[in-house]
C-alpha cells in the first residue's frame, strides 16, 4: 500500500451532474480496487494558465488515497480513455509530503 | 579642529578630496540563504503556484539558485514542483509580464 495523490482537470463543458457522476465513478473504481480514500477536494472551476484543447478553464479535483501500486496503472489507462479528462497527475507521497498534506488540510479547514 | 584641517590641506595635492573621517561605505552585502532550510520546509508543494512564483522570473522561467540562494537539495525539488504545476496548468510554460 502506497500513499498517492491525484489531481485531474475535467472538461468545463460538462454539466454539474456529469461532473459529480465522473468523480463518483473514479472514486468507486479506486475503492473497489482496495483503495482507502484519505481526502477529496473539489477546487471548482478554475482558470487555466494556458489553453488546453482550446479550453480556458476546467474543473479541478484532488484525491488522496492509499492503494497497492499496480492499481495506479489501471486508473491512468481509464483516465486516458475518458474524453472528459483534460489533464491528470498522480504523485506518490513520501513521509514529508504526507505530513504536509495533513497540515494543508487543517489549514484549509480553518479557513472554511 | 582648524589645525587638523590645515595640516591636512598641507599634504593635499591639487584636485584631491580629503575627508576628516573615513567614509562609511557598506561593502559587505547581505548573505543569501536557503529559505527552505531556514524555515524548515521539507516538502515543496506543486499545488501552490503563488509560493512557486518566487522561484520563477517574469517569463515563467525557473530562476537559478545562484540568484535565489536555494540549496541544491531544495532547488531540485523546486524545479520538479514548478514542472508539475505547469503540467496541471496552474502555472504557465511561457508568459509575458507575469509579475
Amino acid at each position: 500500500m502506497n500513499h498517492y495523490e491525484t489531481v485531474f482537470i475535467l472538461n468545463p463543458v460538462l454539466s454539474e451532474d456529469q461532473i459529480k457522476e465522473t468523480v463518483k465513478k473514479y472514486e468507486d473504481f479506486l475503492v473497489s480496487n482496495g483503495a482507502k480514500m484519505v481526502s477529496k477536494e473539489d477546487w471548482g472551476l478554475k482558470k487555466l494558465a494556458y489553453p488546453i484543447q482550446n479550453k480556458k478553464s476546467g474543473f479541478y479535483h484532488l484525491f488522496e488515497y492509499t492503494v497497492p501500486g499496480d492499481v495506479i496503472n489501471q486508473l491512468e489507462v481509464e483516465f486516458k480513455r475518458d474524453e472528459r479528462f483534460m489533464r491528470y497527475l498522480t504523485v506518490s507521497l513520501d513521509k514529508h509530503a504526507v505530513s504536509w498534506a495533513e497540515r494543508r488540510r487543517v489549514k484549509l479547514k480553518q479557513k472554511a | 579642529m582648524m589645525s587638523s584641517i590645515e595640516q591636512q590641506s598641507k599634504g593635499k595635492k591639487d584636485g584631491e578630496i580629503r575627508y576628516l573621517t573615513p567614509l562609511n561605505i557598506d561593502t559587505n552585502k547581505t548573505k543569501k540563504y536557503c529559505m527552505f532550510q531556514k524555515s524548515g520546509i521539507k516538502y515543496v508543494d506543486y499545488k501552490d503556484p503563488d509560493f512557486l512564483m518566487r522561484f520563477i522570473n517574469e517569463q515563467g522561467k525557473i530562476l537559478p539558485r545562484r540568484l535565489t540562494g536555494t540549496s541544491l537539495k531544495y532547488q531540485r525539488k523546486v524545479a520538479v514542483a514548478v514542472k508539475r504545476a505547469r503540467h496541471l496548468a496552474l502555472m504557465p510554460y511561457v508568459a509575458d509580464l507575469l509579475k
